[in-house]
């Protein structure tokens, strides 16, 4: 079966509709999948709901579909950065549900994995556990979080072989494989597509049963803090 | 009175052979500058252990970062993995200790630093994780705010991080430890006296 498609328009054809669940991997600019993201913009769907560490800035990564007004919701730990996106929140446009970074990785984690909710201390006597049900063990509380089962993740990985076998790059890991396991369906964007077998099967960072569909392109990679330090005697 | 070099200073003390450590962004972050000979493993909750310096221009590296987004490097002992692997030894008690600013700090140990209702909201990010989950909870921070108040209080006013979760605070005026019934000096700063740490202080101190 052939997974691997031309371009990421290609590859979202047929699967990406208005209204829908999208989990995207990727941190800050790091490791976002930005062809697809560009992909969706110029496709034009709507009404989208986005889980997602973060928004992106104002012209990269989500920013892009919040200029055209193509997302409804944000499920995100962290959205500092992006002036439109606070503008559409503030005036009401844009709904936003806050959740805190590491309960986003194993909502997403847990989707995936077919767990539809579970018990975690993060959060507990703050606002995040309003509305929540609480368990007590050992004396300690814990508040319910649910799994998040998306209708498609699109992810960035590093190397993919043709059968989907990823392997990611240094922290552009991040979001990426929680993501990809909690959509139905799932695409990825490499930057190498190998051939299937040159890949250690001892080193597969994810397993190509949760990839779909691979496209390869070049990426812009943008650098959201530069920080550097200066040479000895320079 | 410390300044914000002699405050991390006062809290990389805090830190001993071995532990895998989590420091927050802001004064935090200059902690890793006085470790000393201490073996300590920074981890950048975006999913690496052993967080190495900023790098030399030109070696900068996209795909290498950390939780505040800037451009970091490896070492030798550096790991990868993914955020729900990060997070797993958070939430698991595996990271020893986490270090991190604060808006306002309770007498029980509540801590506030994502929030200021009517303000700007760029959410939590991994901190209500790292509160909840790490060993020890230090806290690095002015003692007053700008407008002079003690952000030391007996409750907090605004929305919290974590309930009961901090163990330790260190301010420019000293350090106090959270304990049964409120707060314990454990030292005051360079050229402060306990009488003027406990004027400053709006928490209980016992």
């Amino acid at each position: 079966m052939n997974k691997i498609y031309a371009n990421a328009a290609e590859a979202l054809d047929g699967v990406l509709t208005d209204g829908m669940l999208i989990a995207s991997g990727g941190f800050g600019l790091c490791g976002i999948p930005e062809l697809l993201l560009q992909a969706i913009k110029e496709n034009g769907a709507k009404e989208l709901t986005f889980a997602s560490n973060n928004a992106g800035v104002d012209d990269f990564g989500i920013g892009i579909l919040l200029q055209t007004k193509q997302v409804k919701k944000m499920i995100s730990s962290y959205v500092g950065e992006n002036a439109e996106f606070m503008r559409q929140y503030l005036s009401g446009e844009l709904e936003l549900e806050f959740t805190p970074q590491g309960t986003l990785a194993e909502r997403m984690r847990a989707g995936g994995a077919g767990i539809p909710g579970f018990y975690t201390k993060t959060g507990v006597g703050t606002v995040i556990a309003e509305g929540k049900d609480v368990k007590n063990w050992n004396g300690q509380d814990y508040i319910l979080e649910e799994g998040i089962f998306a209708d498609l993740a699109i992810v960035k990985a590093w190397k993919a072989d043709a059968t989907g076998n990823l392997i990611f790059r240094k922290t552009a890991r991040n979001f990426n494989p929680p993501a990809a396991m909690c959509g139905k369906v799932c695409i990825v964007e490499v930057e190498e597509i190998v051939p299937t077998g040159s890949l250690d099967p001892d080193n597969i960072h994810l397993p190509g049963i949760y990839v779909h569909r691979i496209i390869q392109g070049t990426h812009e990679k943008r650098i959201e803090q530069r920080t550097v330090r200066t040479r000895e005697g320079a | 009175m410390w300044d914000r070099n002699q405050m991390a200073a006062r809290a990389a003390q805090e830190l001993e052979d071995g532990m895998y450590v989590n420091l927050g962004i802001g004064i935090p972050t200059l902690v890793a500058n006085y470790v000393g000979d201490k073996d300590i493993t920074l981890q950048s909750e975006n999913g690496m252990l052993g967080m190495g310096p900023f790098p030399f221009e030109g070696d900068e590296d996209p795909d290498l970062i950390n939780a505040g987004k800037q451009t970091i490097t490896e070492m030798d002992r550096t790991a990868y993995f993914d955020s729900a692997t990060s997070f797993a030894m958070i939430r698991g008690g595996k990271i020893a200790a986490a270090i991190l600013g604060a808006m306002e700090v309770s007498e029980t140990g509540d801590l506030a630093n994502w929030m200021i209702p009517g303000k700007l909201i760029k959410g939590m990010g991994g901190a209500m994780d790292l509160v909840a989950g790490v060993g020890r909870v230090i806290v690095v921070m002015d003692h007053a705010n700008k407008h002079g108040e003690s952000k030391v209080l007996k409750a907090c006013t605004l929305p919290l991080t974590g309930k009961g979760v901090v163990d330790r605070i260190i301010t420019n005026l000293g350090v106090l430890d959270v304990v049964e019934g409120g707060l314990r000096i454990v030292e005051c700063a360079e050229g402060v006296t306990e009488e003027e740490l406990r004027a400053a202080t709006q928490a209980t101190l016992v």
